[in-house]
């Protein structure tokens, strides 16, 4: 039988896999990669928990389609300010985005 | 335990383990085009998770959203950006990566001591659906958040057009100049010296 805790395992072990990429990649576009991993981690928690402790309203699976929303706007503007960086500086490495650094 | 659930639990285990097994291609993938499949990967097999958990209706947007739009973006930007990149070493670079896996690790632990110690109040599933019941959530008591979303949609659309823009400059009479329609902008000094000869091979 399908447990809750199963899913939630799965869930942080996604999670943990998206914090990972986030601080070790070089690469911009992977880092915004590991951050929908770590969105896709908290929808499924969100829904996890509404079927197994919410059933009869299911309000977790309302929040996880406001989570998908907003993160197609984060996708959206994330990759258009990676290329605006990439025109300005050409290169898409994060250690040389020091532009709001002094 | 019956039929259904056994062929429950083996979807359950297939998925899960597709859906980690992508993961970790997406992070340690050598060629970022790979990754950027990967992803798609990790997105379908979330919504087969979302079936497993009775939530239809999130599965279709998972798929039409993430597969269709979020993912198809990202892979745009991929192949904007596309060049191979020799990204030079870092000082201490295994320090951080080590760091990091210890301190993800530790939140693993943590997280998955979480979930097996506390006591969850547990319901019993109740067969609905959930389509009418999420229609009735969004024109009731979350209309403002339904709203605020919409909202949110736009200023991110009209947010990415002007970063994404290119500002074109109209050629003079009589100038053949086919490259370079774009104004030219001044390039931002660059911090180290492979980045500068980097910037004057373009």
């Amino acid at each position: 039988m399908l447990q809750l805790q199963f899913f939630l395992l799965v869930a942080a072990v996604l999670f943990c896999i998206g914090i990972y990429g986030l601080i070790v990649s070089r690469n911009a576009i992977r880092v915004l990669m590991s951050i929908e991993l770590m969105l896709n981690a908290v929808n499924l928690n969100f829904i996890a928990f509404s079927n197994f402790l919410d059933s009869g309203m299911i309000r977790g699976q309302v929040f996880s389609v406001f989570v998908i929303t907003v993160a197609a706007a984060e996708a959206a503007v994330g990759l258009a300010i990676v290329l605006g960086i990439y025109r300005n500086r050409a290169t898409i490495d994060m250690e040389s985005f020091n532009l709001l650094k002094w | 335990m019956t039929l259904g659930e056994g062929a429950q639990l083996v979807t359950f285990a297939v998925l899960s383990l597709m859906a980690i097994g992508f993961a970790l291609g997406v992070v340690w993938a050598p060629n970022i085009v790979y990754s950027g499949f990967l992803l798609g990967g990790v997105f379908l097999s979330m919504a087969g998770l979302y079936l497993l958990l009775n939530a239809d209706f999130v599965a279709a947007a998972q798929v039409l959203i993430y597969v269709g739009a979020v993912n198809v973006l990202i892979l745009f930007a991929i192949m904007l950006v596309n060049r191979r990149y020799n990204f030079a070493p870092l000082k201490l670079g295994w320090l951080r990566n080590g760091v990091t896996a210890v301190v993800c690790l530790g939140l693993f632990a943590l997280l998955a001591t979480m979930a097996f110690d506390t006591p969850w109040e547990l319901q019993p599933i109740q067969p609905l659906s959930s389509v009418l019941v999420m229609g009735g959530h969004f024109f009731s008591d979350y209309l403002l958040p339904f709203e605020l979303a919409s909202v949110l949609l736009l200023m991110a659309l009209i947010g990415a057009i002007v970063l994404a823009r290119r500002e074109f400059v109209t050629p003079q009479a009589g100038e053949r100049d086919l490259s370079l329609l774009e104004r030219p902008r001044p390039q931002i000094e660059s911090s180290s010296e492979a980045e500068a000869e980097l910037v004057s091979t373009r």
